[in-house]
């Protein structure tokens, strides 16, 4: 229905959720199919072992049990990596089902089809795997040394990949700078923890060599490119679906075992076959993110002013690549010099196998290893001169600028205004104030301290230039499409390449369709997540929907609104300059009732009955968005803390942030992925790290052990935000999905060793324990003494 | 074995091999696929429901001891096709992203509200805390319930 209203920029509720709220999600394990056999995994008790037999009789004589498949019995390819980040890059193979050895706790061995889930997994159980054990390595500083177990034996060596990016500027500052802060950090193994685990439902018409599967995916078009090889089926005769999908973090963004697995069933027993992941299975066998540790170096004055940054990285890969993995610490390679104007810029990585679940890209991707390790250097360099860390940063931060500037990592950076967010930041916190109730609870000793930690960050979003991926060798390109379909009934369709798992791009990209159109959100239809409704895309990751996606959305609607000018033109007997638009109606100027809605010519461009000559009938467009830049959101996030410095438990008082990513569509939804991802970011700085003990055993290997925190662990958000619009889209939009993950770990951290800085802590490690704080504080005064 | 269970107000009977979770009993025999199952150590309440009005977590029941009991999930929330008062408000107020976690928290919500009808933030996160939600960071789950208390207390004042 036609309207003035327009909804960019507004809070419009979201159509999303009257299915999610009353129980009628098409979430893969919502979906059955007639005939459907269970798959269940076989995953031996070990962490690395070479496989001398596989016993499947047991399995294959249960009741209920139509096949047990070893890898010798699937002809499979090796699953897919796309991120060659270097020509010598040493590349493991890795199959869907363990041939020679097992090499990780996740690794498969074999696969059992029954009638149902429990059948499936009393064989499972039942399948037993002949190995001689080999011994573990887990620390990726063990593995790299002389003598380490060897994973991949064809390989040589686990130290598979060095990446370098070249430096830039006088790298000598590194030793004649006036001040030199070196420093080491941590940051352990997470588990993304979608609270959907994984699955899928594949199914086909084997006569026809169709194949369908529905996945709990982020990436169904990537999924498509990819699998087919794999599985021995025609790109064009699979089909990917993701339906609903409940969360994913990046750890749906990768193309899995299991998926090629359940394909493979369904083609040898000719029936549908369904795999859902248990959450021991998503701890083991889906993408751990993070796992790397960086020699720090900072340059800079006495004054406060940094002259160059330098950084070394040890980054965990795990027992094989998935779809990306070297290629994550790359990511952040753009980004370690922050918001700041360094000089001298180095930054170079090196990728260890070890016995462990594989690491890839989980919210950040790269860039929050990067922004943790940046912002606790700034902090230890503050402290080292003597000078408060908002001052240092004020005198670091890029002044304003609203065209492209060379950053000295090398690529340009859209737009920016840092000072702004910052200087918002710490006036809604009341710094000063806070920096006065700080000195007193010190000079009167109090037992809970207060520490103030900030963080001013940027990120790059909007993956990508195509061109930009191909220098760095990565295998696909960076676009996205999108279809817009006036139908004749007045009703819109949109056809997009993303791929969503709880953003609301069924709302966002509604919105925007709505105000180009003149209808309201309700007339908008959004089609995604199914290869063949939405063949063309490049699907949700990396904040890109909304700076790629939504800007092929906004070029489609374009093209519909000059076709639809066109025949406006024609019906109305004016040329076209003698039209106006606005409401989404076409109107001659100054003879205001001569007028066209957009409905009205969806209708005659549908039964094309009296259409210009050449004109396509229907109004429909589509339009591919090769962005031409990366976006830079940005911003500042403080961290109010009080440390109790006798137990060394930290609580957060405050969280202030305000966040710049551009022109907002929908300010409800952009807060709340902030929420979302400031809550992981403090998880990580706070409580979550995957253990293994020195067998390669993963000790935190459920729920009870690994700890995300609830309701009560996570503070109120206090959020404001800047505008600048991006200029590497249309739109000026620059995406907001992981900037909370991104900049809460080292507001956190950091916060914490400012409220033990007076008594000599410099680190208390991540996550930031009770228990490490404590031992830090005891360090501290151990050194004093 | 029979099991014999009023869900959402009608009985639902069928035969169930001993071992299944009340949980499956709803999705799998009676086609309820609602509740969601997020883990398998009773750790992420995805998949609460209420039994005899007092929520629990229906992965960590067996369907027989909800033999002769009364169970309400999500689908018997809304009434007539109107969303009750705590769906409405997480509507309004973003209280969810994804939806995975969501059916779980409302009937938790759901029973704490009605032994707490005007709670306070804090009693909020407390009574949630058996809950686990990874898009939201919690704020507006909070929000949606102390919003839907007070139209709930309103209703009844």
């Amino acid at each position: 229905m036609a309207t003035t209203e327009t909804y960019v920029g507004s809070t419009v509720l979201r159509k999303e959720d009257p299915e999610l709220l009353t129980g009628q999600a098409s979430y893969v394990d919502n979906q059955t199919m007639p005939g459907m056999l269970w798959m269940a995994v076989v995953r031996p008790p070990y962490v690395h072992a070479r496989i001398t037999g596989i016993d499947t009789s047991a399995a294959k004589a249960m009741p209920g049990v139509v096949g047990v498949f070893t890898a010798e019995d699937l002809d499979l390819g090796a699953l897919p990596f796309v991120w060659p980040i270097t020509e010598d890059i040493k590349v493991p193979v890795h199959y869907p089902l363990a041939k020679d050895k097992i090499r990780f706790h996740g690794d498969a061995v074999a696969v059992v089809v029954a009638e149902t889930r429990g059948l499936a997994r009393d064989a499972a159980e039942a399948v037993h795997a002949q190995v001689e054990e080999l011994p573990a390595v887990t620390d990726p500083e063990a593995a790299m040394v002389d003598g380490a177990p060897i994973l991949h034996e064809d390989l040589g060596t686990n130290v598979t990949v060095h990446w370098s990016h070249g430096g830039a500027g006088d790298q000598s500052v590194f030793e004649s700078a006036p001040v030199i802060v070196e420093e080491r950090y941590t940051q352990p193994r997470l588990i993304p923890n979608a609270i959907e685990p994984r699955g899928c439902l594949a199914y086909g018409v084997p006569a026809m060599g169709e194949y369908t599967l529905i996945s709990a995916t982020q990436i169904p078009h990537i999924v498509r490119a990819t699998l087919g090889g794999v599985v021995g089926i025609a790109e064009s005769k699979l089909r990917i679906v993701a339906p609903d999908v409940g969360g994913g973090f990046g750890s749906k963004l990768n193309v899995y075992a299991e998926e090629a697995l359940a394909l493979a069933t369904a083609k040898a027993t000719g029936r549908p076959v369904k795999w859902i992941e248990d959450r021991h299975e998503n701890y083991v066998a889906t993408i751990h993110g993070r796992g790397v540790i960086h020699d720090c170096t900072l340059a800079g004055t006495e004054d406060g002013q940094i002259l160059g940054l330098k950084f070394i990285e040890i980054a965990d890969l795990g027992a094989y690549y998935q779809l990306l993995t070297p290629g994550i610490p790359e990511l952040g390679g753009w980004v370690y010099m922050g918001p700041y104007d360094p000089q001298t810029y180095w930054y170079e990585f090196t990728g260890v196998l070890t016995n462990a679940t594989p690491t890839d890209a989980y919210r950040g991707a790269g860039r929050p290893e990067a922004t943790y390790v940046v912002e606790r250097l700034v902090d230890a360099y503050a402290r080292r001169i003597g000078m408060d860390p908002a001052e240092v940063r004020r005198k670091n931060l890029v002044p304003r600028f609203t065209e492209a500037r060379t950053a000295i990592s090398g690529l340009n950076v859209d737009s920016g205004d840092y000072h702004a967010t910052f200087d918002k930041a710490l006036e809604m916190v009341g710094y000063e104030d806070l920096r006065r109730e700080q000195a007193e609870r010190r000079e009167r000793g109090d037992v809970k301290q207060l520490g103030i930690g900030l963080c001013t960050y940027i990120e790059m979003c909007g993956l990508a230039p195509s061109n930009i991926l191909g220098a760095l060798r990565y295998a696909a390109g960076g676009w996205d499409a999108c279809t817009v379909q006036c139908l004749p009934g007045g009703e819109v369709v949109l056809k997009i390449g993303t791929s969503p798992h709880g953003q609301g791009h069924a709302t966002t990209w509604a919105q925007i369709a709505a105000d180009a159109l003149g209808v309201t959100p309700d007339d908008v239809r959004v089609l995604h997540g199914d290869t063949a409704v939405s063949p063309l895309g490049m699907d949700t990751y990396g904040s890109r929907s909304v700076s790629v996606g939504a800007t092929a959305l906004h070029l489609a609607l374009e093209k519909i609104k000059e076709k639809a000018r066109t025949l406006a033109s024609h019906e109305l007997e004016v040329a076209e300059d003698d039209l106006e638009f606005a409401n989404g109606t076409y109107s001659v100027k100054g003879a205001p009732d001569r007028a066209r809605t957009i409905a009205d010519l969806a209708a005659s461009a549908w039964h094309a009955h009296a259409i210009p000559d050449g004109f396509e009938p229907n109004l429909e467009a589509t339009a591919v968005f090769d962005p031409p830049n990366f976006t830079w959101p940005g911003g500042a996030h403080i961290c109010v803390s009080e440390v109790d410095t006798e137990t060394g438990a930290a609580e957060i008082l405050r969280y202030v942030a305000v966040d710049d990513c551009g022109t907002v569509i929908n300010p409800m939804i952009v807060e709340g992925q902030l929420h979302g991802g400031i809550a992981q970011g403090i998880a990580e700085a706070l409580y979550e790290e995957a253990i293994y003990d020195d067998h390669g055993n993963l000790i935190t290997s459920s729920m009870t052990q690994y700890l995300i925190p609830s309701a009560t662990e996570i503070p109120s958000f206090e959020l404001d935000r800047t505008e600048t619009p991006s200029t590497t889209n249309p739109l000026g939009v620059k995406g907001i999905g992981e900037a909370g993950t991104i900049a809460a770990p080292p507001a956190v951290v950091n916060s914490i060793v400012d409220a033990l800085a007076h008594l000599g802590v410099t680190d208390v490690g991540k996550p930031a324990t009770p228990e490490r704080v404590w031992e830090a504080i005891r360090r501290a005064e151990g050194g004093a003494a | 074995m029979h099991v014999a269970v009023t869900v959402n107000g009608a009985l639902r009977e069928a035969d169930v091999e001993p071992r299944t979770l009340l949980v499956y009993f709803l999705r799998e025999t009676l086609g309820l696929t609602g509740t969601n199952v997020g883990c398998d150590t009773s750790s992420c309440g995805t998949c609460t429901v209420l039994m005899d009005g007092e929520s629990v977590k229906s992965c960590t029941l067996l369907a027989a001891q909800a033999d002769g009991r009364e169970v309400t999930t999500i689908e018997g929330m809304a009434t007539d096709g109107t969303m009750h008062p705590l769906q409405d408000a997480f509507h309004r107020n973003h209280g969810l992203q994804c939806g995975y976690c969501t059916p779980g928290m409302i009937l938790a919500a759901a029973s704490f509200l009605k032994e707490n009808p005007t709670p306070t933030e804090a009693e909020v996160r407390e009574a949630l805390e058996g809950n686990l939600c990874r898009c939201t960071g919690y704020q507006n789950i909070v929000t949606s319930i102390l919003d839907a208390a007070g139209q709930v207390s309103a209703a009844s004042a």
